[in-house]
C-alpha cells in the first residue's frame, strides 16, 4: 500500500516531467537573482549563501505543494484514498515521501552547484547539502498539512504560504545556521542533531495531522 | 445489514433531508430518488463514511459506522460523480492501482481479464485522457468486478454508458445481489433489477 | 435529546447570558484602565536609566502578555471544539483571535516606539520582538484560513486544526528564534537585564493586565454573540428575536 502509493506517485510525476524542472528551475532563478540585486561582491556572498540557498529551497518547495492533493482531489481519487482501509496517515506519508523525492531530492542535488556560485568552500558545499538532506523532508511534511487544509479553496495558494511559511522557520534557522558556523570554524553537529529531531517529529505527527485535515477538507 | 436512523443533512444555511430511515438487508438493492440538489449525493457520501450526518446515525452490521472505521471501509466500494482515474496513467495501470488503494492486489492478467469483460481490452494501455467519458466510466466500474466488498455504493454509475455498458452493469448487479451483496445507487435511468426486491428511497 | 440541546439550544441561552456579562466586563475595562494608566504615567517614578520614554511598557506588556496567552486559549476552544464537535467552543477560538491579533500588533507597535529612544532604532532583530512578529503571522494564517471557508464546520475544523499545529510549533519557534538571536547579537543592548522594577510600576503594571483581560472578555463576548447570530440566522429563536427588534 505505502509502496503503492509511492510507485503511482513516482509514475504520474515521469508522465509529468515539467511540473518537476519548473521547481528546480525557479529554485536556481531564484538562488541567481540575489547577486544581480546585492552585488557581486564575493565575501558578501558567501555569507549570505547559506541563508538564501535556504530560501530559495523553503519558497521552491512550497511553490509545489499545491500539486500534492489538488489534482488528486479533482479527479475523485483523493476521495478513493479516504475510502481505502488502511491508515490514511500512511498514505499520506507515502505521499510526502513521493513529494520529497520529486522536489526535494533535485533541490539537495543542485544545492552544491550553487553554492559554488557564491564560492563557498568545500566543507561548506557539504554541510549545506546534508542540512538539506535532513531538512527538505521537514519541508514536505510540514507541508503537507498546509496542502491539506487549503484543498479546494479560492486563493489556495497564497494562503498555504500564509500557513506554512512560519512553521518552517526552525527548520531555516538550523539549516542556514549550520552552514555558517562550519564557515566560522564552528562544530555543527548539534545544528544536523536538532534538524534530525525536528524530522522525528514530523515524521510521527505530520501525517496525522495531515489526515485529519483531509478528512475535514472533503467532508 | 445497512441502517440509516434519523439522517439529516445541512449544507450551509439550508437544511437538505431531516428524519431519514431505512434498513437494507443482504441481498437488497435501495435506489436514491430526488430532483437535483435534493441531496442524494450528500447522502450516498455520508453512507460511505466521507462526511458526518448532522444528526442521526448509520449502522452496518448492527455497529456506528464511526466506530468502525477502517473495518467498514473495507467492506464498501464507492464509486462517485468523479471517476477516480489518473488521466495520465495507462487503462491498466489506473485499474491495478486503484483496486491496491483499495486494499486488492491483483496481477496484470486479472486486470486485463475485468478490462475485457468491460470492453476495453484493445484500449489497455492507452491513458485514460484519450478515451470518451463512457469509457473512463468503465475503466471506474472496471473495479466492481475486483473489489469483492459486500456494500457497493454507485453515485449514477449508467450516466454516460451505452445500451450495451448498462446491459452489463445490470447483469453486474444481479450477479452481486444474488451473492447477497447490498447495494445503494441514485440513476436518473430506468434499470431493470429482476431477481432481487428494490426499494425506493424519495428525497423531497 | 441530549446531543440536540447541545447543538441547537446551547448557542441560544449562552446568546442571552452573554448579553447580561458583557456591561460588566466593559465597567471593569474601563475602571481598571483608567487606573492603571494613573498609575503608570503619574505614581510610579521616573526611571533613573530610561527616563519617562520606559513608561510604555504599561501598554506594551500587558499586550505581549495578551499576545500570547489568547493564542493559546483560541488554541484550546478549537481543540475543544474539534475533539467533541461543540459548536460554541469553535465560534468562541474565531472569535478570539482578531483580539489575539490586535494585541500582538499593539505589542509590536509600542516595541518599535520603545526602541527608538532606548536603542536608536525602530526595528532590533530582538528574540522576543522577531517571536512576536511571527506570533502575528500564526495569528493572520488562522483568519485567512477560516475566511477562505465558506461552510462554516469545515472553517471551525480546518481553523483548530492550524491553531493546533501552531501551539505545537511556538515553543520550537521561540527557541530557535532565542538561539539564532543569541547568536547573531553582538554587544547592542537586551532587554532582558531589565532592572529590577520598583513596587508601583509593578502595581500599575498588574492592573494594566487585569484591564486587557476585563476588555479582551468584553469585546470576544460581544464577538461571539455576533457570530452566534450570523450562524444561528435560520432558527426559531433568531427569527423571534428579529421580530422584536423590528416592533420597538
Amino acid at each position: 500500500m505505502f509502496g503503492w502509493i509511492i510507485k503511482r506517485d513516482l509514475l504520474l510525476a515521469m508522465r509529468r516531467q515539467s511540473d518537476v524542472l519548473t521547481t528546480l528551475f525557479f529554485f536556481i532563478i531564484v538562488v541567481s537573482l540575489f547577486p544581480l540585486s546585492v552585488g557581486p561582491e564575493m565575501n558578501m556572498l558567501r555569507t549570505m549563501a547559506p541563508g538564501v540557498v535556504w530560501v530559495a529551497a523553503l519558497l521552491a518547495s512550497m511553490l509545489s505543494l499545491g500539486r500534492m492533493f489538488s489534482n488528486d482531489y479533482l479527479d475523485g481519487t483523493l476521495e478513493q484514498m479516504l475510502l481505502s482501509p488502511q491508515s490514511l496517515s500512511l498514505l499520506v506519508l507515502g505521499k510526502a515521501l513521493a513529494h520529497w523525492l520529486v522536489t526535494g531530492v533535485p533541490l539537495v542535488l543542485m544545492a552544491p552547484i550553487l553554492g559554488i556560485q557564491y564560492d563557498l568552500p568545500a566543507e561548506a558545499l557539504y554541510v549545506l547539502t546534508t542540512t538539506l538532506l535532513l531538512g527538505t523532508p521537514v519541508l514536505s511534511l510540514i507541508g503537507s498539512i498546509g496542502a491539506a487544509l487549503t484543498l479546494g479553496l479560492r486563493g489556495g495558494g497564497v494562503l498555504v504560504s500564509l500557513l506554512v511559511l512560519p512553521l518552517y522557520i526552525p527548520v531555516l534557522i538550523f539549516g542556514a545556521g549550520a552552514v555558517e558556523a562550519n564557515m566560522a570554524g564552528v562544530g555543527f553537529n548539534a545544528h544536523l542533531s536538532l534538524i534530525g529531531a525536528f524530522l522525528l517529529v514530523s515524521l510521527v505527527f505530520a501525517p496525522w495531522a495531515t489526515a485529519s485535515s483531509l478528512r475535514v477538507s472533503l467532508e | 445489514m445497512l441502517q440509516g436512523i434519523n439522517l439529516a443533512c445541512i449544507r450551509g444555511d439550508r437544511e437538505l433531508f431531516k428524519n431519514i430511515n431505512f434498513s437494507l438487508e443482504a441481498g437488497g438493492l435501495m435506489q436514491v430518488h430526488g430532483p437535483n440538489g435534493s441531496g442524494k449525493t450528500s447522502l450516498l457520501r455520508m453512507l460511505c463514511g466521507l462526511s458526518n450526518p448532522a444528526a442521526g446515525e448509520i449502522h452496518w452490521c448492527g455497529t456506528a459506522i464511526r466506530s468502525l472505521d477502517g473495518d467498514y471501509f473495507a467492506a464498501v466500494t464507492y464509486i462517485g460523480h468523479l471517476s477516480g482515474t489518473k488521466d495520465d496513467l495507462t487503462v491498466i495501470e489506473n485499474l491495478c492501482i486503484s483496486s491496491a488503494l483499495a486494499g486488492f492486489e491483483i496481477s496484470v492478467d486479472q486486470a486485463s481479464e475485468a478490462l475485457k469483460y468491460m470492453g476495453l481490452s484493445e484500449r489497455e494501455s492507452l491513458p485514460v485522457k484519450v478515451l470518451s467519458q463512457g469509457q473512463r466510466r468503465r475503466v471506474a466500474l472496471a473495479r466492481l468486478l475486483i473489489c469483492k466488498t459486500p456494500l457497493w455504493i454507485l453515485d449514477e454509475p449508467l450516466v454516460a454508458l451505452d445500451v450495451m455498458a448498462v446491459k452489463l452493469i445490470q447483469g453486474l448487479l444481479e450477479q452481486h445481489l444474488q451473492q447477497g451483496g447490498l447495494v445503494v445507487m441514485t440513476t436518473h435511468q430506468e434499470i431493470e433489477i429482476t431477481t432481487a426486491p428494490v426499494m425506493q428511497l424519495q428525497l423531497a | 435529546m441530549a446531543i440536540n440541546w447541545f447543538k441547537y439550544s446551547s448557542p441560544a441561552s449562552f446568546y442571552f447570558l452573554a448579553g447580561k456579562m458583557i456591561p460588566i466586563f466593559v465597567f471593569a475595562a474601563v475602571i481598571l484602565l483608567i487606573a492603571g494608566l494613573y498609575v503608570g504615567f503619574f505614581v510610579a517614578p521616573t526611571d533613573f536609566q530610561q527616563g519617562e520614554a520606559y513608561r510604555i511598557i504599561f501598554i506594551h506588556v500587558p499586550a505581549a502578555w495578551m499576545s500570547m496567552f489568547l493564542y493559546v486559549v483560541m488554541a484550546f476552544w478549537a481543540g475543544i471544539g474539534l475533539a467533541f464537535n461543540t459548536r460554541l467552543s469553535s465560534m468562541f477560538a474565531t472569535a478570539i483571535a482578531p483580539t489575539g491579533a490586535m494585541f500582538t500588533f499593539i505589542a509590536l507597535w509600542t516595541g518599535a516606539l520603545w526602541g527608538k529612544p532606548m536603542w536608536g532604532t525602530w526595528w532590533v532583530w530582538d528574540a522576543r520582538l522577531t517571536s512576536e512578529l511571527i506570533l502575528l503571522f500564526l495569528y493572520i494564517g488562522f483568519m485567512s484560513l477560516q475566511a477562505a471557508i465558506d461552510d462554516p464546520r469545515r472553517a471551525d475544523k480546518a481553523g483548530a486544526i492550524i491553531a493546533l499545529v501552531g501551539v505545537v510549533n511556538i515553543p520550537i519557534i521561540y527557541f530557535s528564534v532565542q538561539w539564532w538571536n543569541t547568536l547573531h547579537q553582538g554587544a547592542s543592548v537586551s532587554i532582558n537585564q531589565a532592572p529590577s522594577m520598583a513596587t508601583t510600576m509593578l502595581m500599575g503594571m498588574l492592573i494594566m493586565v487585569l484591564a486587557s483581560w476585563m476588555y479582551s472578555i468584553a469585546v470576544i463576548l460581544k464577538r461571539a454573540r455576533v457570530i452566534i447570530l450570523e450562524r444561528e440566522s435560520h432558527t426559531a429563536w433568531v427569527a423571534e428575536l428579529r421580530k422584536k427588534g423590528a416592533e420597538q
